[in-house]
């Protein structure tokens, strides 16, 4: 792997519109039984503008910054040889249906560890105000030959 | 929301099948076809189709959202993909989670989750910080 890819940023993607059935879709996928992850009077109640995506979602929007580091030219990874080593959320606040979201991803990590490396990415999540609502932390695994 | 530290908080059981995975892979966008395709899962070296380990980040934490009743209220969550959960095309894969409270101040509380498959941990380190304001 390339170790220029350290503090690399990356464009924005492109604006991506959370809907309803998308959250009951993922909620679904997820065993996510809440009355807020489905009930747009049981969020609005709670009060949220609408239903409430699970704390994973953001996993949708950071896929898109992913594709964009493992397509990076000068990358060097090799896709097939990718492992999730560990993924972190931390948030501002949560996902509803209606936000227009975009995410940003800076490399903030690059080590080479018994023949594998490993890329730590944070992909910066903010609505159309442009207010932070999460930031999505992945490290991949890049096995080394075997 | 009242706990203690070392209480259970939460505990609950999943059982996966082939379909989950299905499921997840439309409802996520990922469709790496070793989390549904037997011979590409062999022939990539793998003891079977696994579960996608977001989907197994995804589950772990609902017992605390269902504990909670708000999931706004997650701080942070956090895990490490340490074990492959492998689905059986027939009998497909159970796994537990327990849910505890690993740490507690005024402002917020630990959850720690053991995840488990056939007797083992499959995530590390899997924790949420809750706020108890």
């Amino acid at each position: 792997m390339n170790p220029e890819l350290q503090g690399r940023v990356f464009a924005p993607t492109a604006p991506y519109l959370v809907g309803r059935e998308k959250i009951r879709e993922f909620s679904r996928a997820v065993f996510a039984t809440s009355p807020l992850n489905n009930d747009p009077d049981a969020a609005k109640a709670a009060g949220y503008d609408d239903i409430v995506a699970p704390p994973t979602f953001p996993i949708v929007i950071q896929e898109a910054t992913l594709a964009q580091l493992l397509a990076e030219p000068d990358a060097g990874i090799d896709f097939t040889r990718v492992v999730h080593g560990d993924q972190r959320f931390s948030y501002t606040r949560a996902i509803v249906a209606g936000d227009e979201l975009t995410a940003t991803l800076a490399v903030t990590g690059i080590k080479s560890l018994g023949g594998h490396s490993m890329v730590t990415s944070e992909s910066t999540i903010v609505d159309q105000t442009g207010a932070h609502v999460v930031t999505a932390i992945s490290t991949l695994v890049v096995r080394g030959d075997e | 929301m009242i706990a203690e530290l070392g209480e259970i908080v939460a505990e609950k059981t999943y059982t996966l099948t082939r379909d989950s995975l299905v499921r997840y892979a439309g409802a996520s966008g990922d469709f790496n076809p070793i989390h549904y395709r037997d011979d590409v899962a062999e022939s990539v070296g793998l003891p079977g189709v696994l579960a996608h380990g977001m989907l197994t980040m995804g589950f772990a934490v609902q017992p605390v959202v269902d504990w909670i009743g708000d999931s706004a209220k997650i701080l942070d969550y956090q895990v490490r993909f340490t074990r492959p959960v492998v689905v059986d095309p027939t009998d497909g894969a159970v796994v537990t989670v327990v849910a505890k409270v690993g740490a507690l101040t005024d402002a917020e509380i630990r959850i720690d989750l053991t995840v488990t498959f056939a007797d083992q941990t499959v995530l590390g380190k899997a924790q949420a910080r809750v706020s108890l304001a």
